[in-house]
């Protein structure tokens, strides 16, 4: 029996979600709707009475701002109405919620099949039915997850109430079955394809070969399987090997070329430039006599670095593109959830103290070409923001960085970091915090959600680029409270030591997460029919593949097995043992009494052919700007107004930055509080002072010039920013996150080699700045097929890497902020400007303003010019002096100058302290004899801006001696910024007037 | 006057609950802030206290800290105040009738009200008569804010606090009575313990002063008895004087010892342990 429950708001208060919604409408879609009512509809399937019904209302409706009614609330006509309900199988966590509420409200269990089904009512003043339908699609609700229904009044007063629920019509218990793998290439090719398996032909040749040879072992025979593999077995292996788990393309061979010169051969960027740094930067502390503060890197699902004498610090930054580009809010709100899940699944778990975020989208503004199949690049932003701040701020995990970058080439997928920073308790349990050690006989345990059809096939459709067929299934949407309970109860199993080794399920899902963990052990032995569905139908391979969310994978000593599931029991979190690790050398999976995979561990894990690839450099070639600014102050307020430098503040504070109570230096700072930080500063936990830095760098754009630029460039600027607010130099960690378009060249790719190139480039930037510094690359992931192809239109990213750097700080209350603190403060420039205005904010300001458009997927016209380079050794000097300015409290602000160049990073300052400056350019270094716009804007890298107290002139002069170093100006209480150039005045500007144009940037975006 | 030593003791024999679990965040922090104003905190998960695991009478003070329990889905706070209220709820009015304490921060001022322990007018704690509406901005909003404590209210949370600065968040935050006798009767008996006030002190509706559009700038309210508080604002994340936004524009001399936070948590300890204010 099926009840539908309506709540509304009572007529005489507010409906603030309405007037949200109308305003949306009159905004985005220029619909002139008077007024917007919402309703919450709850379909109870269970075996409520009428009276109970009733109950339930008058529960769930809030006395004094709701009313509500079995049935439909009636109050008074509309003109159109728009219900907006979930398609079958997409996760419903308000609907659990409901189902809590409703059992404690009635105080009895509901049978185990009832189930509560969410969806929402607006009822439209001042839109007919075809207006309507626009709104329904354009602004309320996604297709891709969500079914609509639209009426007029007459039309709505005469049917029913709609009765109908999203429930998955599943039956039977399908098999498994077996695959045959004899065909032709071709045929090969196409069962790949057809199977979203996304492997390759060799890769299927070499799997058809060894099931060939294995088809005659007696014990794969006695198990009643044969020379074909399963289709257990073929999903297994093509996810195992996917570009997402494997990164084949990080550890390929690569015969690189530049130009016409010799071809050199690489063997895995990510062995030579990736770990190859790592080591380098381990040995030389050990070489200079100390000892290394790396304890896990590289082999765990997050890097784990020394931080004091109670915990250590995790890191992950992931990405989850595709999903974002298909379903913004869900997908957004997966991967916050879902990086969580790597720091809570590294060594023995870590507590969750600090998440990032970061976006590149297409511009909000976009009014160009929209090919078929994409959501316009507003609503990605507004959907993949609000799941991520929904993710982050339920699960009580406060917000450190956050960053939003704009370039068009994003429309085809937006590029959605998320980040979590974890504590891992140095010992846990009697032992090393950072170890696993599940043995043979140990019991697998899943955890927390249960499975469903959602996700399936994630992990390869992540290694595809998006087109027509992409599949609407591979979204999942994030419950953070389903995973806060879990997490919650195995903080508690964690400390009484109850289990030996934890994974998360991620891509892939247990088929990847007891794949993983069956490598220390040897082996392991599940049975599919014992784990928890969502509902029946399900096959055993889509059982074993689903990445339905909020699930951990535990491997549980036998005798600590009846502990764990009590604590289970009496927290309401779902835990299922599904079999044991054994010490042979197979993954080896049933489905109730029939074996459906027998793998060797060997060829699942290093069974996968190795990639042999081209990479071929050409410089490219850019034409710079014909016209250059006259006025170099309107110019500078233009730039603060782009959505590349504007403040960003507006989406900012909805994430909670304050949770936990550890923050110190927040996402904004200044005397209003609403200027970016160089970096954010936080304390690890309560009764310390020790903190730690968070800092990133990020430029695409660079990328059309050098990606070897591009790469050292963010390095350099993330480096800085840790510097700028107080970070030890010596304790600096990096992650790297590249996000690249198709490097292998094919049909559809035919300039991969260049793409390779890149990439090659990219590498080599990245472990010569890191190695310099000396900074450890300590986790990273790649993301390789950025790009859709959508209505004939192909759209490729720019190639992106981002550098997150966390660092350490002895004593928080010596963090340092980029804003001016006092009049008569002088300004020093450390480091020299140089004419690098090449892909510079100023060049593609220059160029949008010239009128002519780039194509559709290129870049901004008029990028030409030479990138910023690093002289890393030298610029090393530099730090290092600073850093010991800074350990002796001489500096009291601090600044990165980057996109914008000193100009921007003045302005910044000048807002955020509500003073004014008077400097001469001219005594910059290196920057006597460019040109007004050139010094101004130029992004040369190794530069910091500092201020400090007259009195500590001269010990800040004898730490630079011989180094970049120069007093250009001073603090002025004036609150206007005054700059000449070899004496004539090139900007004076009021701070209110840079104030102004730096927040209204993004305003009605 | 008592000695410090006794004064140290009293304070530790004040044992504070701080519930935790079901999508509770700020259950740490609230702990830590009683920890560092000298009482015994202890974290109790919610089904540990339905299953007769604790019990509220051991305690003299229970804390509702913030988070999202249950996702705040169906409404900030309801999920779990319901499940209180159908399966615990003599036990926390047998509480509060027996003279204890009771502080709700964001979330948690969201259940007490939900479930009618907040206002609790004429020892009625059962009927609720108010709710935390979506913030007039709709969405969840970080910033700090200012407050003012009424010095004539009888809560005893606020005794002797002026105007303080804390962190707000929260999506649910524009505090509504049932009706005008609520309100007026709010007003005259001086429960409306802090207000959010502008940067002249004056109490405000007005956004970013007052984040949620609260009518009269209410930010927080007490019961009859002065012991039952409740406040949108989070006095637990502002327990270091280094963490006030504006703490890296003064000198180091300037600073404040304590942050300003602990000095609720303080009263409330002080009032459970019978120290009278300032002793």
């Amino acid at each position: 029996m099926i009840h539908r429950i309506e709540i509304g708001i009572r007529p005489d208060q507010r409906d603030a979600r309405g007037e949200h919604v109308a305003a949306q409408i009159r905004d985005y879609l220029h619909i002139p709707v008077t007024r917007v009512r919402t309703r919450s509809v709850y379909h109870v399937d269970a075996d409520l009475t009428d009276d109970e019904a009733e109950r339930v209302v008058a529960e769930l409706a809030d006395p004094v701002l709701q009313q509500g009614a079995v049935g439909r609330i009636d109050d008074g006509r509309f003109d159109t109405a728009i219900t907006v309900a979930y398609k079958p199988g997409v996760a419903d966590p308000v609907g659990k919620s409901a189902r809590v509420a409703i059992e404690d409200t009635l105080r009895r269990e509901l049978p185990s099949d009832a189930s509560v089904y969410t969806s929402s009512l607006f009822l439209i003043d001042g839109a007919d039915l075809e207006q309507a339908q626009r709104i329904a699609t354009g602004v309320l609700a996604n297709p891709v997850i969500q079914h609509t229904e639209v009426a007029d009044w007459e039309s709505w007063r005469a049917s029913a109430p709609d009765m109908s629920i999203p429930k998955v019509a599943s039956e039977g218990r399908p098999e498994a079955r077996s695959i045959d793998l004899s065909g032709s290439d071709e045929e090969l090719s196409r069962l790949s394809r057809e199977g979203l398996l996304a492997l390759s032909l060799a890769e299927m040749k070499a799997i058809r070969d060894q099931f060939r040879r294995a088809g005659d072992e007696p014990r794969r025979r006695e198990l009643g399987l044969g020379a074909r593999p399963t289709d257990v077995e073929l999903e297994c292996l093509a996810q195992t090997w996917s570009e997402h788990c494997k990164h084949k393309i990080f550890n390929a061979t690569i015969r690189y070329r530049e130009g016409d010169g010799e071809v050199e051969i690489i063997d895995s960027l990510f062995k030579r430039y990736i770990r190859g740094t790592t080591e380098s930067v381990a040995r030389s502390i050990e070489d200079a006599g100390g000892s290394s503060w790396l304890v896990s890197v590289f082999h765990d699902n997050a890097g784990v670095v020394e931080f004091d004498d109670r915990i250590h610090l995790v890191y992950k930054v992931e990405t989850h593109n595709s999903p974002s580009a298909l379903d913004p809010y869900g997908g957004a709100i997966t991967g916050i959830v879902g990086v969580n899940r790597d720091p809570f699944g590294t060594g023995r778990g870590a507590d969750l103290i600090e998440n990032v975020w970061g976006y590149c989208f297409a511009s909000p503004f976009y009014d160009g070409q929209l090919p078929d199949g994409l959501l316009h690049p507003r609503r990605i932003r507004d959907g993949v923001h609000q799941g991520v701040i929904d993710g982050g701020n339920q699960s009580g995990i406060p917000y450190g960085r956050g960053w939003e970058l704009f370039d068009d080439r994003y429309l085809g997928k937006p590029l959605v970091f998320c980040g979590t920073v974890g504590s891992l308790p140095v010992t846990i349990a009697g032992r090393p915090g950072e170890q696993k050690y599940a043995e043979p006989g140990d019991v697998v345990v899943m955890v927390g959600g249960r499975i469903g059809a959602d996700g399936i096939h994630g992990a390869t459709f992540s290694s595809a680029a998006l087109d027509e067929s992409s599949p609407a299934q591979a979204v999942q949407i994030g419950d953070p409270i389903t995973q806060r309970m879990m997490f919650d109860f195995l903080l508690e199993a964690r400390a009484q030591g109850l289990y030996s080794a934890i994974t998360d399920n991620g891509a892939g899902g247990l088929s990847s997460s007891v794949g993983e963990m069956a490598e220390a052990p040897g082996g392991a032995r599940i049975d599919l029919a014992l784990a928890p569905l969502k509902y029946a139908g399900l096959a055993p391979w889509e059982i074993f593949l689903s990445e339905a969310q909020e699930r951990m994978t535990l491997a549980v000593p036998a005798e600590n097995l009846d502990a764990l599931l009590e604590l289970a029991a009496r927290r309401q979190v779902e835990a299922t043992p599904l079999g044991e690790f054994t010490a042979e050398p197979f993954l080896q999976v049933t489905y109730g009494d029939q074996t459906v995979a027998y793998l060797p561990m060997d060829f699942l894990h290093d069974g996968l052919p190795e990639m042999v690839l081209d990479a071929h450099w050409q410089p490219p070639a850019f034409a710079t700007p014909s016209a250059r600014a006259d006025d170099c102050g309107a110019a500078l307020l233009d730039l603060l107004a782009r959505p590349n430098l504007t403040s960003g503040e507006a989406k900012a504070r909805h994430y909670d930055h304050e949770v936990k109570g550890l923050a110190i230096v927040r996402p904004y700072v200044g005397v209003g509080a609403d200027v970016p930080a160089e970096a954010t500063v936080s304390l690890a936990h309560h009764g310390s002072l020790r903190g730690f830095v968070l800092s990133e760098g990020i430029n695409p754009f660079l990328s059309d010039l050098d990606t070897e630029a591009m790469a050292a460039t963010v390095v350099d600027e993330a480096v800085r920013r840790q510097l700028c607010a107080g970070a030890r130099l010596d304790r600096i960690a990096a992650l790297d996150n590249f996000c690249w378009p198709d490097p292998v060249r094919s049909e559809q790719t035919p300039d991969g080699e260049y793409k390779l190139a890149q990439l090659v480039r990219a590498c080599r930037g990245l472990a010569d700045t890191c190695q310099a510094y000396g900074v450890p690359l300590i986790s990273g992931k790649d993301s390789m097929k950025n790009e859709s192809t959508l209505g004939g239109v192909k759209i490729s990213v720019p190639p992106t890497l981002l550098v997150s750097a966390i660092g350490q700080i002895d004593d928080v209350r010596d963090a340092i902020t980029l804003d001016w603190k006092a009049a008569g403060d002088l300004l020093f420039v450390i480091g020299e400007t140089g004419d690098h205005l090449g892909a510079s904010e100023y060049h593609r300001y220059l160029g949008a303003r010239s009128g002519s458009v780039g194509e559709l997927g290129a870049p901004t016209p008029f990028v030409g010019g030479a990138p910023p380079t690093v002289d890393a050794d030298r610029f090393v000097e530099l730090y290092r002096a600073f850093d010991r300015a800074v350990r002796d409290r001489l500096v009291r602000s601090a600044a990165t100058p980057a996109k914008g160049g000193l100009a921007v990073s003045l302005a910044r300052s000048a807002i955020a302290s509500g003073l004014g400056a008077e400097l001469e350019l001219a005594d910059c270094p290196g920057a006597h004899d460019l040109a007004d716009d050139v010094a101004l804007f130029s992004e040369s890298n190794g530069r910091l801006i500092v201020t400090v107290a007259l009195e500590d002139e001269d010990a800040l002069r004898r730490l630079f001696e011989g180094h970049a170093c120069a007093r250009v100006g001073t603090v002025r209480s004036g609150e206007r910024l005054l700059v000449r150039h070899r004496g004539a005045i090139c900007l004076d500007l009021a701070i209110d007037d840079l104030r102004g144009r730096f927040k209204e940037g993004l305003d009605h975006a | 006057m008592p000695e410090p030593a006794d004064l140290a003791s009293r304070r530790r024999d004040v044992r504070v609950l701080v519930l935790s679990g079901l999508g509770l965040n700020c259950e740490v922090e609230t702990a830590e802030a009683f920890r560092m104003v000298g009482a015994t905190a202890e974290l109790v998960h919610l089904l540990d206290l339905l299953d007769g695991r604790h019990r509220l009478t051991d305690y003299a003070i229970v804390a509702f800290p913030g988070g999202f329990a249950f996702g705040d889905h169906l409404g900030a706070g309801f999920v779990f105040a319901n499940k209180i209220r159908w399966q615990l709820y003599d036990q926390f009015v047998d509480f509060v009738e027996g003279g204890g304490l009771a502080l709700g921060i964001c979330n948690g001022f969201q259940t007490m009200v939900r479930l009618g322990m907040l206002p609790g007018f004429d020892g009625d704690y059962r009927t609720p008569r108010a709710t935390l509406a979506p913030n007039q901005r709709l969405g969840y909003w970080d910033t700090w804010v200012r407050i003012e404590a009424d010095p004539e209210s009888p809560c005893v949370w606020t005794r002797g606090l002026d105007t303080l600065e804390l962190p707000s968040r929260h999506g649910e935050g524009r505090f509504l009575p049932a009706d005008e006798q609520v309100r007026e009767r709010l007003e005259r008996d001086r429960l409306v313990a802090i207000r959010y006030v502008d940067a002249d002190g004056r109490p405000t509706e007005e956004w970013p002063a007052n984040p949620n559009g609260s009518p009269g700038g209410v930010a927080g309210i007490c019961d009859p008895s002065g012991r039952l508080f409740g406040l949108m604002p989070h006095p637990d994340a502002f327990l270091y004087p280094f963490q006030h936004p504006q703490a890296f524009r003064n000198q180091p001399s300037a600073e404040p010892s304590e942050g300003a936070g602990l000095a609720i948590f303080r009263n409330g300890v002080d009032s459970a342990a019978g120290i009278a204010p300032g002793g």
